[in-house]
């Protein structure tokens, strides 16, 4: 009942807040806020001794891909012990530490090496879906292909002989504009109401499947 | 008497040439005018932190004089001073908000200084002016309404199925696949992964994902299929495990539920999706559900999972990831099929009554467009200023 009782009671605040600007209401979102990352910044221990204790699990018990397991502890242990003792203490984010000097260049390539294959898989991804398989999938294929030509300096150029304004890219914007805009405002549209609907459920605890419960 | 007149003549002659000498007054430098009008109300609905000060511009402050500064506002407790300065504003600005330590219930004279250069020309001194709080943000009625309608229906249609009278649903695809996606799994004798997303407890769409993990968690207790949840938020994990224990005693099958079925990787949007990829390269799950809240990686995940073969049923309310959901998995709840997703799996009446609410919410709007594009093709009214929320 308590978890009920304070999802209820956070949540209509939360409602009421956005309504008046009175004191207390107004300095309630920040407040709660802060709370949260607070308890967020503690959480963070639960996780990180949770994927140790797995890690370590595995490990000895030689399970499947164990020696990645191994990665997995010698990176955490590496990096905290590299952050709390050798970069100079709170200090440890300044430009110049050994702390620093592994996020610049071992963490920031591993992650946009991560984001660079969004390349690959976009392409790859796009190659199966724009198929003429039937009239919605070729209306695709010919709206991509539009707004793909019309986003590079070529699609103006083979259509350079129509007036400005009627050209491939003036095309690809209307597209981008019009159709695609009311589509994606109408799915907007339906998000808000799931949304409140949701919330609504989880004020009035019809919803518990985030406490474990059941209706 | 003539050698004086002539001297006479001379000096004047004389005088007439030396410097200053002008035969008229020289034109004077053009002078450093006041702003005028000037006013000071409080804020409209705000916590009574802040004032706003208007004025109208100096006669001087045109875009010709470069030399004009703009304008600085003074203030004080009493019309008698001390005056000091709370903020500054360019040329050609009329207004400035001073929020800047205002105590409650005290009183503030303000004055408006325009500068050129070392010279000033302050208006006259206005107030005085309270901070106060308003109860009520006059600028949001129309979200109060709209809430309130909402809501209003949402309640009453979950009272209506609460008597047991029958609602109907439309075939969600990708919801009705579940139990097909869990089979095939269970076949297959290969696991089940359920992604719920990057965000943390504090995203409805990550609340949205854990009932649906309490769902197909039910599902796969009774099939006997092995279901892992890796997480990417602390919190997320807990309240998962929470979730899916609660799921397997609910089918009776306590024993087989571990708390290292749900399990956290990272925080980090990459490494989460890099350690995912390799769970799933490595592992080649049968079945995969991407349900919650995702950003940039879901292309990486979906993707992934499409090149090892598994089914794939996703569900977002991220409207820019949704074309690579649609494109990549077999099937793809799309905006608000993901947050009823719950409620249609539990068929529980309440749930379901609140599907109903929300359906006519939806109507209430389409009938408002249908209504609104009229009136404003027509130019009868500004309909959409009615929607504008401050």
């Amino acid at each position: 009942m308590v978890p009920l009782f304070l999802t209820a009671f956070v949540g209509t605040i939360f409602v009421i807040q956005f309504f008046v600007p009175h004191r207390p209401f107004s300095s309630m979102q920040g407040l709660l806020t802060d709370w949260v990352q607070i308890i967020v910044a503690f959480a963070i221990w639960l996780g990180a001794l949770n994927l140790m204790r797995v890690s370590a699990e595995s490990v000895s018990k030689r399970e499947k891909g164990w020696p990645y397991a191994v990665i997995i502890i010698a990176s955490f242990l590496l990096m905290a012990v590299i952050g709390f003792f050798f970069s100079g203490g709170t200090r440890f984010q300044d430009p110049g530490t050994p702390f620093d000097w592994m996020y610049q260049n071992v963490y920031n390539p591993l992650s946009a090496t991560m984001f660079a294959m969004l390349a690959f898989y976009v392409a790859s991804a796009s190659y199966r879906a724009f198929r003429a398989r039937n009239r919605e999938a070729t209306l695709l294929l010919l709206a991509g292909f539009l707004v793909m030509l019309g986003r590079v300096p070529v699609g103006d150029q083979i259509t350079a002989f129509l007036p400005d304004g009627y050209r491939l890219s003036n095309l690809a914007d209307l597209i981008m504009n019009i159709p695609n805009k009311a589509g994606q405002r109408a799915i907007m549209i339906g998000i808000a109401l799931g949304i409140v609907s949701t919330s609504l459920r989880l004020i009035l605890g019809i919803e518990r499947s985030h406490l474990g419960g059941e209706a | 008497m003539r050698r004086a007149l002539l001297l006479a003549l001379v000096l004047m002659l004389a005088r007439a040439g030396l410097p200053g000498a002008r035969a008229t007054a020289p034109p004077e430098s053009p002078s450093l005018l006041p702003p005028t009008s000037a006013v000071a109300v409080d804020t409209p609905n705000d916590a009574g932190r802040s004032l706003v000060v208007r004025w109208v511009l100096s006669p001087s402050d045109r875009e010709q004089d470069v030399a004009f500064a703009g304008y600085e506002i003074l203030r004080a407790e009493s019309p008698e001073g001390p005056f000091v300065a709370v903020g500054d504003t360019p040329a050609r600005t009329n207004e400035f908000v001073d929020n800047r330590e205002l105590r409650d219930g005290a009183q503030y004279y303000y004055q408006v200084v325009a500068r050129r250069g070392e010279a000033l020309a302050p208006s006259v001194i206005v107030g005085p002016v309270i901070p106060a709080a308003q109860w009520f943000h006059t600028g949001r009625v129309n979200t109060l309404i709209a809430v309130l309608v909402l809501s209003g229906l949402i309640i009453y249609f979950i009272e209506h199925a609460r008597r047991g009278r029958p609602i109907f649903l439309r075939k969600i695809a990708g919801l009705d696949a579940v139990d097909e996606a869990v089979g095939r799994a269970t076949e297959m004798g290969r696991k089940i992964l359920f992604i719920p997303g990057i965000q943390d407890m504090d995203s409805v769409q990550t609340l949205a994902g854990i009932a649906i993990l309490g769902r197909v968690a039910r599902t796969t207790s009774t099939y006997g299929a092995t279901l892992e949840v890796p997480v990417s938020r602390s919190l997320v994990m807990v309240a998962a495990r929470e979730t899916v224990k609660e799921s397997y005693m609910a089918t009776g099958h306590p024993d087989s539920y571990h708390d290292d079925m749900v399990y956290y990787l990272t925080d980090d949007q990459f490494g989460y999706a890099a350690a995912l990829e390799g769970i799933m390269v490595r592992e080649k799950p049968a079945t995969i559900f991407l349900q919650g809240h995702f950003f940039a990686e879901s292309l990486i995940l979906a993707e992934n999972g499409n090149a090892i073969g598994a089914i794939q049923i996703a569900g977002t309310a991220e409207p820019s990831q949704l074309p690579f959901f649609v494109a990549t998995c077999d099937y793809t709840l799309i905006g608000e099929e993901f947050f009823v997703a719950g409620a249609y799996l539990s068929r529980e009446p309440r749930q379901l009554g609140s599907l109903k609410g929300q359906d006519l919410g939806k109507a209430i709007i389409l009938a408002l467009l249908l209504v609104g594009i009229v009136v404003q093709t027509t130019g009868v009214f500004d309909f959409a200023s009615l929607f504008l929320v401050q």
